[in-house]
């Protein structure tokens, strides 16, 4: 079980804390059976998303001999109601998810982080103005910005990206903020204002590394939210449109043929859960890890 | 408590206030005269030239916001561009239906999910435990409109015990009305039942290993007293604050469930309002989606300072 995923590849680095650290991390979470498990399924979701679709069929090849077929050596997984093959899709939605699951989360980083990084720094003036901000969006359900969004700009993959992102956003402010003031008034940042270090050089030498942490851990939070919100918004019709195979654009094909066809609604599902499961076991392991304390 | 309750109220008309602009401003920005937007696609000139003198639209914005808000207060929210019907009328006749879809939700997630989560707190570590526990995980990563799709499968198509689809009013048929109702309630409320089970679990374990219910256990109360009163009313702030923050969730989620068994209620408005690009209708929908959940946030605010004076009197509950 431990060979699988990353091997230890650290190198033992002339007297390198941060490796040892590292190593001692490794060591800590291969422990874990459920971390692992997680870890293989990320990993697995990841060579699907990467690998899936050099190696499989057009995803948007019709076979009309094999309309609506049953699972079969020709096409693994069956096909769909134009003689699409599956699996095909399957490796196909797997990049889609991928793409929305990482883009989203991206962009809340790159928008969150500073954000988050001056508003717990200069508290003083800037923070109740961020955070009351903050509180507005929050006021916003996650659905009315991906609605909105799509009768703006209509439906499509970038809407989804742009609506998962900016719902995460308060999540990654309020962490970095908290991060900030906590470590502000360490000690060595202290003696790196005696030094006469530059609010910049404080920040992002200081300040942002001691945010990776808790930034690591909620972006395996919000990837599996994001994947399961682009799967919920293509079903809808509000998100990735078809012929695009989405897993949720999937399940709603399927859903038109239930009672031909039960497979097509199976497969996407299971995807869509088992790449959910595997980053929410990951998580959990990550958190306890990094925080022997929330360890139960 | 009232200065409490005064505060929370005025960040809650501020918000309220930041989203009208906002919906507003969204229906402006999109591309196009905003009264052709309005009016539909195939509106004659002439309904176009009402719209347009209707909502000022030819006046600079803020007359154009203060048109907007005064009707909006007084109950005008124009009319849908499919079928002419005034949006309001619209709404108080599918806002019901979303309603008893969401009430009878929560009911299956709380029986559920607090019955699992004391259960797998005062069984820790043996086998309901995992049971409960698994649930949990599983709850979390399966989809709710995919848990909908396997329910349809297995109880419709394959067993034929229950309706796929469909809704008929409970003032007309309340059997047939939750017999139709039982599968959408309890794919929607499995989701929530999994998130306040682990809550519940973890609340109660809490305060099972702490020095109040060692007290009542030395007492020399019965376990049932102790687990049922004792630790239990204490882990109910808990329930509270999950059902605010999982709000947000219950509304997409009651959109995809009326969506998939074809329930004529506010999501499935909202989902063809955006398909038909139906502007009028999609404006009203933001607009009281955003004024419902501000209002619940609010009341779950209070109630929550209601039952644990450590809010109340540190003055908020941000942290």
């Amino acid at each position: 079980m431990a060979e699988l995923g990353v091997k230890e590849t650290v190198a033992p680095v002339v007297s390198s804390g941060r490796a040892d650290r590292r190593r001692r991390l490794w060591r800590r979470f291969r422990r874990r059976p459920l971390p692992m498990v997680g870890l293989v399924l990320v990993v697995a979701f990841l060579l699907l998303a990467l690998v899936g679709p050099l190696v499989t069929p057009d995803p948007s090849l019709q076979d009309y001999n094999a309309t609506l077929a049953p699972p079969s050596p020709a096409h693994p997984l069956g096909a769909d109601d134009l003689g699409r093959d599956v699996l095909a899709r399957i490796a196909s939605g797997a990049q889609i998810s991928l793409q929305a699951g990482v883009l989203s989360t991206l962009l809340a980083m790159v928008i969150g982080i500073p954000i988050g990084l001056v508003a717990g720094y200069y508290r003083r003036w800037l923070d109740p103005v961020v955070m009351r901000m903050v509180d507005v969006v929050l006021a916003f359900p996650f659905l009315v910005f991906a609605v909105g969004l799509a009768a703006i700009i209509g439906p499509s993959l970038r809407g989804v990206v742009f609506a998962l992102g900016f719902a995460q956003l308060p999540a990654v402010i309020r962490i970095t903020r908290g991060e900030v003031l906590a470590v502000r008034e360490m000690d060595y940042v202290m003696a790196a204002v005696a030094d006469g270090a530059g609010d910049g050089h404080i920040l992002f030498r200081y300040i942002l590394p001691n945010c990776a942490n808790p930034l690591i851990v909620q972006a395996t939070v919000a990837i599996p939210t994001a994947i399961i919100g682009e799967a919920t918004l293509s079903f809808l019709g509000l998100g990735v449109q078809p012929p695009t195979p989405s897993w949720g654009v999937m399940l709603t094909i399927a859903q038109q043929y239930l009672d031909q066809a039960p497979w097509l609604a199976i497969w996407p599902g299971v995807m869509i859960a088992l790449a959910t499961l595997g980053f929410n076991l990951l998580g959990d392991g990550l958190r306890d890890v990094f925080d022997p304390r929330s360890a139960r | 408590m009232i200065w409490f309750v005064l505060r929370r109220a005025g960040s809650a008309l501020i918000v309220m206030f930041v989203a009208s602009v906002l919906i507003f401003l969204g229906i402006r920005a999109l591309p196009g005269d905003p009264a052709v937007v309005m009016a539909g696609e195939e509106a004659t000139p002439a309904v176009v030239a009402a719209i347009r003198e209707e909502y000022g639209l030819d006046r600079p914005l803020p007359a154009q916001y203060v048109t907007y808000v005064g009707q909006t207060l007084t109950g005008n929210l124009g009319r849908s561009t499919q079928d002419g019907l005034p949006v309001s009328e619209i709404l108080l006749q599918r806002l019901p239906v979303t309603l008893e879809l969401a009430a009878l939700a929560m009911l299956v997630a709380i029986v559920i999910g607090v019955l699992a989560g004391i259960i797998a707190a005062v069984r820790r570590g043996r086998l309901p435990d995992y049971l409960a526990t698994g649930f949990g995980l599983a709850g979390l990563s399966i989809p709710h409109f995919w848990l909908g799709l396997l329910g349809i499968l297995l109880f419709a198509v394959t067993l034929r015990w229950l309706p796929a689809s469909g809704y008929v009013p409970f003032s007309e048929d309340p059997g047939g009305n939750l017999l139709r109702m039982l599968m959408p309630s309890l794919v929607l409320g499995a989701g929530f039942a999994a998130v306040l089970m682990r809550q519940t679990r973890s609340a109660m374990l809490g305060a099972l290993s702490s020095d109040y219910v060692r007290t009542a256990r030395s007492k020399g109360l019965p376990e049932s007293a102790v687990v049922g009163v004792h630790a239990l009313r204490n882990s109910l702030t808990t329930v509270v604050t999950v059902l605010g923050l999982q709000l947000g969730a219950l509304i997409s989620g009651a959109v995809v469930t009326e969506q998939i068994f074809v329930i004529p209620g506010f999501g499935k408005l909202t989902v063809d309002a955006v398909l038909t690009r139906n502007y009028p209708v999609i404006q009203a929908v933001v607009l009281v989606t955003v004024a419902g959940y501000v209002l619940v946030n609010l009341l779950v605010d209070i109630a929550y300072a209601f039952l644990n004076p450590r809010v109340r009197l540190s003055g908020g509950t941000d942290g």
